[in-house]
């Protein structure tokens, strides 16, 4: 999308950390909920899914970022589809070729990274209307919090629901585990407790944050 | 989000066909070297993968040749195979046939379960299982891979021919938990018992298939090829 460029923002520290806390995707943005829930029943699982999610947004966004003056409006849409599916496929078969037990854990939702909603509101809301450099600090910033998040629930639910941590057993073998952390109704639960926390920890301390809720004032 | 709203000026469709083409020019090349780089080691991986499960279903295997299972009869082959499954024949060190693994599969709750099991062609049964895929649900479903109490319906499990040696003589079932009476029945894992049928299913399915020939061509398994690896 042709968007006038004159006046950019300056790239300061809040574009990096504004996916890792402000718009974290995950507890804030409440983005990308399907991969949330479905693979985080493992430590390892989330922390993959982060990592190559993370490299679909940086990727993926760069050369949207790139061709942004290119790119006419009408099919700005399918032309971020066709790039995001293609970085997608490239992670498919890293993936694949760093390891198939890591590959079969993940299945589907490697595919389905293609439609998943941070990358292309991250590639439409800032890709499309800002430089290069900007917008790789940004996705990087946006995929490290999306990994955190995932990982947050992932290790509750793992330490939980299978009582080990990146596969190491934590508890002796009498340990009943869990299993409803691992399953769907576990992921709504910790998911549920860390919004919670959260949302608890930002009411609590106003003052601190009033540095982010200025610049959320006049953010995007 | 943006939601665009100054509308944007008309564009020539030939600037749309050519932004597309662009973009797509650019992800093939992307897609198509990612391809070339990572598709030696993906096809490593999997060699390796089948390898480690081989070799957990024939524990007494030191080496294995694979051998494609055609209407002709068998072939080996160091390749994966297009043309038909295959069969993977391990040798214990002095170069007897000590069993025979094979790929079966079939549909679980949630996806195809793939599973490799090993044919000992002396007892006429099915010796042991590896799960090779299965995406069925976590703590119930996937008990299948390491409950014990099923992991033993496995030890010598049925696999007997007919008297025409065409197919065999007792299908493969899986039974309710509790009630396997038969050599030839699997005891389905309580609360599992789609992904425990699936099992018996995928059994069923490829037994019927390869134990004929394998049966009928043993000669041919029992030599061990001279290079085999």
């Amino acid at each position: 999308m042709t968007m006038p460029t004159g006046q950019q923002p300056p790239l300061t520290l809040d574009t990096f950390l504004q996916g890792i806390w402000r718009d974290n995707p995950v507890l804030v943005l409440m983005l990308g909920m399907c991969p949330t829930m479905a693979v985080t029943n493992s430590v390892q699982n989330s922390l993959a899914m982060g990592l190559a999610t993370t490299f679909v947004l940086i990727g993926s966004n760069a050369l949207v970022s790139l061709l942004r003056k290119l790119v006419p409006g009408a099919v700005r849409i399918a032309t971020y589809i066709v790039i995001i599916a293609a970085f997608t496929t490239v992670v498919d078969y890293a993936i694949q070729g760093v390891s198939l037990a890591l590959y079969n854990a993940l299945g589907a939702f490697i595919s389905l990274i293609v439609v998943n909603c941070i990358i292309l509101g991250r590639a439409e809301a800032y890709a499309s209307k800002r430089p290069v450099l900007h917008t790789v600090v940004n996705a990087a910033g946006m995929g490290i919090g999306f990994t955190l998040g995932l990982v947050m629930l992932g290790s509750v639910r793992e330490i939980l629901g299978s009582g080990s941590f990146l596969g190491v057993a934590l508890f002796g073998a009498d340990f009943q585990p869990w299993v409803i952390m691992v399953l769907p109704p576990g992921g709504f639960f910790v998911l549920g407790a860390w919004l919670l926390l959260f949302s608890w920890l930002r009411r609590r301390k106003p003052k601190s944050s009033a540095l982010s809720v200025a610049v959320r004032s006049h953010g995007l | 989000m943006n939601t665009g709203a100054t509308v944007p000026p008309a564009v020539s469709s030939r600037r749309l066909v050519a932004t597309l083409g662009l973009t797509a020019l650019i992800s093939g090349v992307l897609i198509v070297s990612a391809y070339e780089i990572t598709q030696p080691r993906i096809e490593e991986n999997k060699r390796l993968a089948l390898e480690q499960a081989v070799y957990q279903v024939l524990p007494a295997a030191t080496t294995r040749h694979s051998f494609v299972v055609t209407p002709a009869g068998l072939i080996p082959t160091d390749s994966p195979t297009p043309d038909g499954p295959a069969v993977h024949a391990g040798y214990d060190p002095a170069g007897r046939l000590v069993g025979i693994a094979a790929e079966a599969s079939a549909r679980g709750y949630q996806d195809i379960i793939r599973l490799l099991y090993a044919y000992s062609p002396e007892c006429e049964c099915i010796t042991a299982i590896s799960v090779l895929r299965n995406n069925d649900t976590p703590g119930i479903g996937d008990k299948i891979t390491k409950d014990p109490e099923f992991r033993a319906n496995f030890k010598a499990l049925a696999a007997r021919l007919n008297p025409e040696r065409t197919a065999l003589a007792h299908a493969i079932v899986t039974v309710k938990h509790g009630k396997k009476t038969e050599a030839w029945q699997i005891d389905a894992i309580s609360g599992a018992t789609i992904s425990s049928r699936a099992v018996g299913k995928a059994l069923n399915d490829s037994a019927q298939l390869l134990v004929p020939k394998v049966q009928a061509q043993l000669v041919v398994l029992e030599q061990k090829p001279r290079e085999g690896k």
